[in-house]
């Protein structure tokens, strides 16, 4: 038993599960708040879908040593493209969704290929594009509609894949959030990419001499995470059913924050999709639960500063735990002379 | 020993950065089974010489030969792939990865089919501690242990049984036991030993005689970009060597001037501007 608990704090989602059996404990003991409403609502399980599917991509590209905030404006880029192609223009959905999709590939691969082929950090690449695109959004807006805000109104088939409400309250986007981390878990826990995207994270320049692609798997990763973002507001904008310029920008430092819980190291080479999973929906009841207990919901954010770096130091000190550790007594090869 | 044929040879080598000189008409060559130590001091071009042989850098002018044949490596992965490893100082550099993940970078051992090809962490965890224990390290028993726990000399250790794993013929070690503690180093030293015994040939650079003198059958001593010195185990003292690298008799003339202080003052030291007064001409 005490082997399988310290087994498990020297994972990299030890922290991130720490804080939400402390956040939950806190809101039900100090909140008022009760279990069973907060396991059932359905508010914190919908804004923990759509940040998760974005908080995904950014943590294995925080895992391969690289920053993405560009997705802060790449939601809105994917719902206004598909508002303005669909509601404005009258195209089929499809069209409206696969014009969003392109916007992302597009801005993912300037994203990756200016942080392959300069010295700027990526943090800097993807503020830069962060701003322009926003700029880009609001005029495209202006220009071809008059307007910053678009109506459209979605099929039967788009609404029930992506705009749906499962028992009138859960988003469909749910089940993609929960589909998105089993694949990209799997991806990177069990294949060999995974593998070098810790590589990646751990040492760029000895990945590259061991024969990794690593600029190939840098332009992947910021596609990913750029396609990402454009289908969490192609889901918003179906969901909706229209959708504004603004909004997206606090899924910059939500997205950031549900990682760094989620115990990948800011500086890369460490983590793992459980604990970025686990760190979402952590951030995502803590923003969104409070609304469950009498605490004054502008508590939230000083709450989650006090989460961050607890769950910061922790996972420094479970860091630490599994580097140094040693299994004692179990020997998996007999013992040889030190000298042969 | 001598009529082996080289591995790896220099021929009047010269690599210049524009208009700086930094090797001047190297001639090198290590055979299988011997071990070739670069001495010299910080800046001598030693990290421009291992860059040359590790195929980072090309030369200006001269010639780079294996086993006879001239080669021009196109890059790090050519100099690689004919069986070139260069193990830097810190060894592993994935301190976050599991000894046999981070074994295997690159060329990660899997099973399964398709698309569900998964990673297969048994075997490759086998495979690594196997690796490393072949070397005599022992206490190195779990391939899940993280690189970063490892002590420095169990690292070097564990990044040479790499390089010999993967088939090198020549490894480069750069300064390999120059942050270790005595006990880590002479770990190491054993290794490079090992290797040598199992016919690879060797280059170990370092600036420590002693550890040079341990393992090395063949000694060349870099000063300003080129070669000052070249010669075979026992020719030369430790004091020569360091009086070398050092560039001339400093070394020697300091140790006569402090035991000569020593003498005259009841054995203290001097101390640091006592020498540097006296040094003034």
């Amino acid at each position: 038993m005490m082997d399988a608990i310290k087994s498990v704090l020297r994972r990299p989602e030890a922290g991130s599960i720490l804080s939400l059996i402390g956040v939950v404990l806190f809101f039900v003991l100090f909140g008022g708040a009760s279990l069973g409403t907060l396991v059932g609502a359905a508010s914190w399980v919908n804004f923990a879908a759509n940040l998760g599917i974005v908080a995904i991509p950014v943590g294995l590209l925080m895992i391969s040593g690289e920053l993405d905030i560009s997705i802060g404006a790449l939601i809105p880029a994917g719902s206004m493209t598909t508002a303005i192609l669909t509601g404005y223009y009258g195209l089929p959905i499809g069209v409206g969704i696969a014009g969003a999709l392109t916007v992302g590939v597009a801005v993912g691969l300037v994203n990756g290929l200016l942080t392959i082929r300069t010295s700027v950090p990526s943090l800097i690449i993807t503020l830069a594009t962060l701003v322009a695109m926003q700029g880009v959004v609001l005029s495209a807006s202006v220009l071809l509609t008059g307007t910053a805000s678009v109506a459209l109104t979605a099929p039967g088939w788009a609404k029930f894949l992506f705009g749906q409400l499962i028992g009138g309250s859960h988003q469909v986007i749910i089940i993609w959030w929960i589909a998105f981390a089993v694949i990209i878990g799997f991806v990177l826990h069990k294949t060999r990419y995974g593998n070098w995207l810790f590589a990646m994270g751990g040492d760029r320049v000895s990945a590259r001499n061991a024969g990794i692609p690593t600029d190939r798997m840098t332009i992947a990763l910021f596609v990913l995470s750029a396609v990402s973002a454009t289908f969490v507001g192609i889901c918003q904008a179906i969901l909706f059913n229209s959708a504004q310029v603004s909004g997206g920008m606090n899924f910059i430092f939500n997205a950031i924050v549900s990682v760094v819980v989620g115990g990948v190291l800011l500086t890369g080479g460490f983590g793992s999709v459980v604990g970025i999973f686990v760190g979402t929906i952590t951030f995502a009841i803590v923003s969104q639960g409070i609304y469950f207990t009498q605490i004054d919901r502008n508590w939230s954010n000083l709450i989650i500063g006090v989460m961050l770096l607890v769950a910061v130091l922790m996972n420094q000190s479970f860091r630490d735990l599994a580097l140094y550790f040693r299994p004692r007594g179990k020997r998996s090869l007999p013992r040889e002379p030190a000298n042969p | 020993m001598n009529d082996k044929p080289a591995i790896l040879e220099l021929k009047s080598v010269n690599k210049s950065f524009g208009p700086i000189d930094v090797l001047h008409d190297i001639s090198l060559r290590v055979r299988a089974g011997e071990v070739l130590c670069l001495l010299g001091d910080n800046g001598a071009g030693k990290s421009t010489l291992i860059k040359t042989l590790a195929g980072v850098h090309k030369p200006t002018s001269g010639q780079i030969l294996m086993d006879g044949q001239p080669v021009t490596f196109t890059g790090p992965s050519d100099a690689q792939g004919r069986g070139i490893a260069t193990v830097h100082q810190f060894g592993g550099t994935f301190p976050l990865m599991s000894i046999g993940r981070s074994f295997f970078v690159g060329v990660e051992p899997t099973k399964g089919w398709g698309p569900f090809k998964i990673y297969d962490r048994k075997r490759a965890n086998e495979i690594a501690v196997k690796a490393v224990r072949d070397f005599g390290i022992t206490r190195i028993d779990d391939g899940d242990r993280l690189v970063g726990g490892l002590s420095g000399g169990e690292r070097q250790s564990l990044a040479i049984a790499r390089a010999v794993y993967f088939g090198a013929r020549v490894l480069i070690l750069d300064e390999p036991t120059a942050a270790l503690g005595v006990k880590q180093a002479s770990h190491v030293l054993r290794i490079v030993n090992e290797s040598k015994k199992r016919g690879l040939a060797v280059v170990f650079i370092t600036h420590q005689v002693m550890h040079a003198m341990t393992v090395g059958d063949h000694f060349a001593v870099l000063i300003r970009g080129a070669i000052a010195d070249d010669f075979r185990k026992g020719q030369r003292s430790r004091e020569e060597i360091t009086d070398l690298m050092a560039g001339g008799e400093t070394m020697a003339g300091l140790e006569a001037q402090v035991e000569g202080y020593m003498a005259e003052h009841e054995g203290h030291p001097p101390s640091f501007q006592v020498l540097e007064g006296s040094a003034a001409p």
